[in-house]
């Protein structure tokens, strides 16, 4: 059943394309000049799985760090860019373009679409994020060099005014940190008009709003949300840098301008952007929890208007991260109800996953390991995030380890996971061959282990009023034990990631052949070749329902008959 | 292994109902006891789980000061932490039902043997969806109340005439604490009086700090150009730690607080101490002379001296603290010693300078600051 | 180009955020009363401007390419008009006033707003004198009308912008 051709246009005499020897400089051209939204795709997400490599490489060096109380491995200084580069890294440069680059690579396959709506503009963003990533890392070989790690930043990714400046910041780090972000929020930017008019225009005939699958429709939402939410980073950056260029005062506070104003200017990007980073993760559970669970997704329309209602209401919650700034508490009480708001929607999607695993015969290959586990952490994370939103409560939580648990249990344990997820499912079809299923269940269960042993940890050591951001600690706090054994979770969740970049290398040139349906999907990116061709469909397809390979496997009982 | 033992004992027997101060200015909104009773039982689950990470100890013999939330001792960390067992309760309720439902769907419906037939296939279903919406809602408006309670109380607490006042000063990287009505200037190490309330308003001389003392009171940001307040009602004597809780800079890390909870008549007697000019005897003049000629006074204060800087700690009493570099070190001849001679030896990056005296110089200087009661 | 509206939109409410927050926060002149007129004859200018553009798009649609042309360089001289009293502004405010980006508060807010509005305006330009120039070497014709419309939905947004700016500075903030 898994390799039969399927009768649908697109999918009928294609052979995989033949690979024939050609020269190096002749394939990386090829590589840096192309406009297919298939390769750009791929070249997101090598650029954000080399960068997951580098910030875990930070990682560890912090944790050694931290592992015995007054540590000396690294100065503090270098602590500080590391943690620094750390968060920037994650969130800028491995996941929102890891999930971009998903978006680039799916939603034209999922919308029967040839490419992008505007596929220059597609290479044209891949390169400003590219370039925004290395001038970000140039930072640390600018300025005085490698010996003190040259400029990089160092102020926290969310970059408090007033340390962040002229007269606390002194050289160059600041500047680094807010010119990548503005060069790489462009490309964002970029990417973000690009698949909006890319779903509302180029779907294929037959594919409706509310026939989209639910990954579309989330790419859509996050590419409306990445509009409105990056641009005030921009803003607030330009004004950053007119304050430490032109001599400005925007968060000069001796001049009167107000180091709050930074904070809200700063959250009401970085709320919506945990939504922007985590809605692609739920995009993605969203197409491997039917397929697995060998049943349609429960409650489509809900799950369509549970998204935008996150969205919405995203935006009004991001003083939850100011309550200890000195809000009246009037403004504290309502960012206490808007916060809890937000599980409401985000409860409505965790119970149709699990209505749709409800009834249906769970298959438990890697992917949906990956996706079990999710809905698990993100459970968890979603529970601490009520403890948080609960403004008194948070007053002791805030900038504790209990936070840094609570959000790695969102980036990590639900964002990362559905990485790898998505990853080990859309392998077979970006490549034409499998992931290897046994080096996958190490990895998964590696991973998962490590994960816990570290994040779990970390709520304890936060309860006990760790504050985050320190490069050590005194023995004399009872956070030596707790700390140590986070690190050497830290350890276990690195040897998962190495047998999983060995796993893409290995499978990569010895894995089994996928065919063009290994997982028996029902969405279009799975009628075509694996890898598909360069115009995706040799003819436009046609689907009447959401599941239009249901519709084809299924001639008895098509889905489109139950589609109101 | 012994002390971290305690340490977590501390902790497990959290579940006790707080002593309350016999001190009642303050009449606060409490909990309800059945909330409490709930909530003493699920930190009583999460309890044996820290006593395990803890048994592990490889430090079991440094004396342990565990700044827990779960070990509250003055009234505004008190009426947290029992808001956050509630709200623990209703989490936990929450994850058992829903992980219980999880671990069962996907016990229940795995794939069996080689059936490879569908399973039948559904869309939705209205009433159940309305169910499942309607029920969190539910949960929140409960949460919600709960919460706006507290915030109120604390937030909004009216001050006791009684109440002491001391205005906090942050500075990079190092605490400074004024008495206004009894002319006290100080630094990293606060001392209030046990049993009645404190209120502290937070001023910070350069960038955002943050007043962490987790017994005491969750934290305050203490923003330059944005004065904040809070306050505390200590219920038992003892000694505090809390920490910058908000990023400031290279030696964020080593910007440590100590709160002093005295009783009435020790707080007395430090007040009497603290309001003395700084000692002079004539055995160490010689070193007051090498400070009063150095840079020292442009940056340092000593009441009775031509010492009258601002930009450092207050020396007047230095000698009456236990620690120097804001608690990074204790405050003895040798650290002393080392503090002046290399200021980076404990806290790289601090923005004292190294004052390039020699060896002699520093033994006079030592001597005459350690004089300083 | 509605969504880069959209964004562009998010950029423009977060600098009038911050000159309505700062208004009045100043430590020291000189204040918006001392020195800010309001400019009437620039905001008619460039308000017309968005009427004249309109015109021009109808006349594109009928392919009336001599009255398009007409039209859109109006548009153009308008807006030029508008820069250039901008200009002026600028430089009685600098050498008269003393009123730099660095002076205080209302300085460095006032610039960095009214200053991306108009770089915003020069953008515009730029496109609508491409747009001239092709228009008469005989490369547009009635078939661009939709590109030309979107064009103009930018110079839109750019004259809207203005009407908000022009509220906050001139209106409620003196």
């Amino acid at each position: 059943m898994a390799d039969q051709t399927l009768p649908i246009a697109g999918a009928l005499d294609l052979t995989p394309i033949h690979h024939r020897p050609r020269p190096l400089v002749e394939w990386l051209h090829d590589w840096v000049i192309t406009v297919d939204h298939k390769r750009l795709g791929i070249l997101y997400i090598v650029y954000s799985l080399f960068f997951l490599l580098v910030a875990g490489v930070e990682a560890i060096c912090i944790r050694i760090q931290l592992a015995v109380p007054n540590n000396h491995f690294l100065p503090p200084e270098v602590f500080n860019r590391f943690f620094t580069m750390h968060g920037t890294t994650m969130v800028f440069l491995v996941g929102m373009p890891i999930l971009f680059g998903f978006a680039n690579y799916l939603v034209p396959l999922m919308i029967g679409a040839r490419d992008m709506a505007f596929p220059r503009l597609n290479a044209f963003s891949f390169w400003l994020t590219a370039f925004g990533g290395i001038l970000l890392y140039y930072s640390f070989i600018g300025g005085f060099g490698l010996y003190g790690m040259g400029n990089a930043p160092d102020v926290g990714w969310f970059a408090y005014a007033p340390l962040t400046e002229k007269p606390f910041s002194v050289g160059h780090p600041v500047d680094y940190w807010a010119l990548a972000l503005i060069l790489s929020g462009f490309g964002t930017l970029g990417t973000a008009i690009n698949i909006i008019a890319t779903t509302l225009s180029m779907r294929c005939r037959g594919m409706t709003l509310l026939r989209m699958p639910l990954f579309v429709w989330l790419m859509l939402v996050v590419s409306g949300m990445t509009l409105v939410t990056i641009t005030p980073l921009t803003a607030a950056q330009v004004m950053l840098l007119i304050d430490r260029y032109l001599g400005g005062h925007f968060f000069d506070a001796q001049a009167g301008g107000s180091a709050v104003i930074w904070a809200h200017f700063f959250w009401i990007f970085g709320h919506p952007e945990v939504y922007i980073l985590v809605l692609p993760a739920f995009a993605i559970e969203n197409e491997i929890v039917p397929v697995f669970a060998r049943k349609a997704i429960f409650g489509y329309p809900a799950m369509v208007a549970a998204s935008v209602g996150i969205a919405f209401v995203s935006m009004g919650v991001w003083a939850h991260h100011m309550f200890t700034i000195g809000m009246t508490s009037v403004s504290n009480t309502f960012f206490v109800l808007s916060t809890m708001l937000v599980s409401i929607p985000t409860g409505i999607k965790i119970f149709n996953w699990l209505a749709t695993l409800w009834g249906g015969k769970i298959r438990f290959t890697v992917p949906m390991l990956f996706a079990i586990a999710f809905l698990f952490q993100f459970l968890i994370a979603g529970l601490t995030g009520i403890m948080l939103a609960v403004a008194p409560w948070d007053w002791q939580l805030h900038n504790s380890y209990f936070l840094i648990a609570h959000f790695h249990y969102v980036l990590v344990g639900a964002i990362v996971m559905n990485i790898f997820a998505g990853i080990y499912y859309w392998y077979p079809k970006a490549t034409g061959r499998m992931l290897n299923e046994t080096l996958g269940k190490w990895h998964f269960w590696i991973f998962v282990i490590g994960f816990h042993i570290t994040f779990d940890t970390m709520h304890f050591v936060g309860f006990l009023g760790m504050p985050r951001q320190i490069y050590t600690y005194e023995p004399d706090r009872g956070w030596g034990h707790l700390n140590m054994i986070i690190s050497i979770g830290g350890f276990i969740q690195a040897i998962a990631v190495l047998i999983f970049a060995w796993n893409l290398i290995y499978s990569y040139r010895k894995g089994k052949a996928a065919g063009n349906d290994p997982w028996d999907a029902w969405t279009l990116e799975w009628s075509t070749p694996s890898p598909p061709p360069v115009y995706n469909f040799a003819a436009d397809p046609v689907v009447n329902s959401r599941r239009p390979l249901w519709d084809l496997k299924h001639p008895e009982d098509p889905d489109w008959k139950y589609e109101a | 292994m012994k002390d971290v033992l305690r340490a977590t004992i501390t902790t497990s027997s959290l579940s006790e109902p707080p002593k309350r101060a016999s001190n009642k200015v303050l009449i606060r909104p409490q909990m309800n006891f059945m909330i409490r009773e709930h909530g003493a039982r699920a930190i009583r689950l999460t309890t044996p789980l820290l006593i395990a990470c803890a048994a592990r100890s490889a430090w079991g013999d440094v004396p342990q000061q565990v700044p827990s939330i779960f070990a509250p001792e003055s009234t505004p960390a008190d009426s947290i932490f029992h808001l956050s067992l509630f709200v623990l309760a209703i989490t936990g309720g929450i994850f058992v039902v829903v992980a219980g439902l999880l671990t069962w769907a996907l016990i229940r419906y795995r794939a069996r043997g080689d059936d490879t037939s569908e399973p039948a296939q559904i869309y939705g279903s209205t009433q159940v969806e309305l169910a499942w919406t309607v029920v969190p809602i539910l949960i929140v408006v409960v949460l919600f109340l709960t919460t706006a309670r507290i915030i109120f109380a604390i937030q909004d607490a009216p001050k006791p005439k009684s109440a002491l006042d001391v205005t906090v000063v942050a500075h990079q990287f190092w605490w400074e604490f004024r008495y206004p009505k009894l002319g006290i200037v100080t630094a990293n190490e606060l001392h209030v009086p046990v049993g009645s309330a404190t209120f502290l308003h937070l001023l910070s001389a350069d960038v955002m700090h943050s007043f962490w003392v987790p017994q005491l009171a969750g934290k305050t940001d203490v923003i330059p150009n944005h004065p904040n307040e809070t306050w505390i009602e200590p219920q038992r004597p003892g000694l505090y730690l809390g920490q910058c809780a908000q990023f400031c800079g290279i030696e964020h890390a080593k910007m440590l607080l100590r709160v002093y909870v005295d009783t009435p008549t020790q707080f007395a007697a430090w007040v009497k101490d603290q309001q003395q000019a700084g000692a002079q005897y004539p055995q160490v003049a010689a070193g007051r002379q090498i400070f009063e000629t150095h840079a020292c006074t442009n940056c340092h204060a000593i009441t009775g001296t031509a010492a009258t800087g601002r930009f450092g700690p207050d020396l007047t009493h230095l000698a009456s603290r236990a620690t120097i570099a804001s608690g990074a070190v204790p405050n003895n001849p040798e650290n002393l010693r080392e503090w002046i001679k290399d200021p980076d030896h404990f806290k790289e990056g601090v923005l004292m300078p190294a004052m390039q005296l020699d060896d002699h110089e520093i033994d006079e200087l030592v001597a005459y600051l350690d004089s300083l009661h | 180009m509605l969504s880069l509206i959209i964004g562009e939109c998010g950029i423009f409410t977060i600098f009038v955020v911050a000159y309505i927050y700062y208004i009045g926060k100043d430590l020291s002149g000189p204040t918006p009363q001392q020195v800010l007129d309001i400019p009437i004859f620039n905001t008619v200018c460039l308000l017309s401007s968005s009427v004249t553009i309109w015109l021009a798009e109808r006349q594109i649609d009928r392919g009336k390419m001599k009255s398009f042309a007409a039209l859109w360089g109006l548009t153009i001289a308008l807006g030029i008009i508008f820069i250039v009293g901008t200009g002026f502004e600028w430089h009685k405010l600098i050498f008269q006033d003393g009123l730099t980006i660095r002076t205080n508060l209302f300085g460095t807010t006032f610039y960095s707003l009214v200053g991306l509005h108009a770089t915003h305006v020069v953008v515009g330009l730029i496109g609508l004198i491409l747009i001239l120039l092709f228009t008469l070497t005989g490369h547009v014709n009635e078939t661009h009308s939709e590109r030309i419309q979107v064009w103009a939905l930018y110079w839109h947004f750019v004259d809207a912008v203005w009407i908000v700016v022009f509220t906050v500075v001139y209106i409620v903030g003196r």
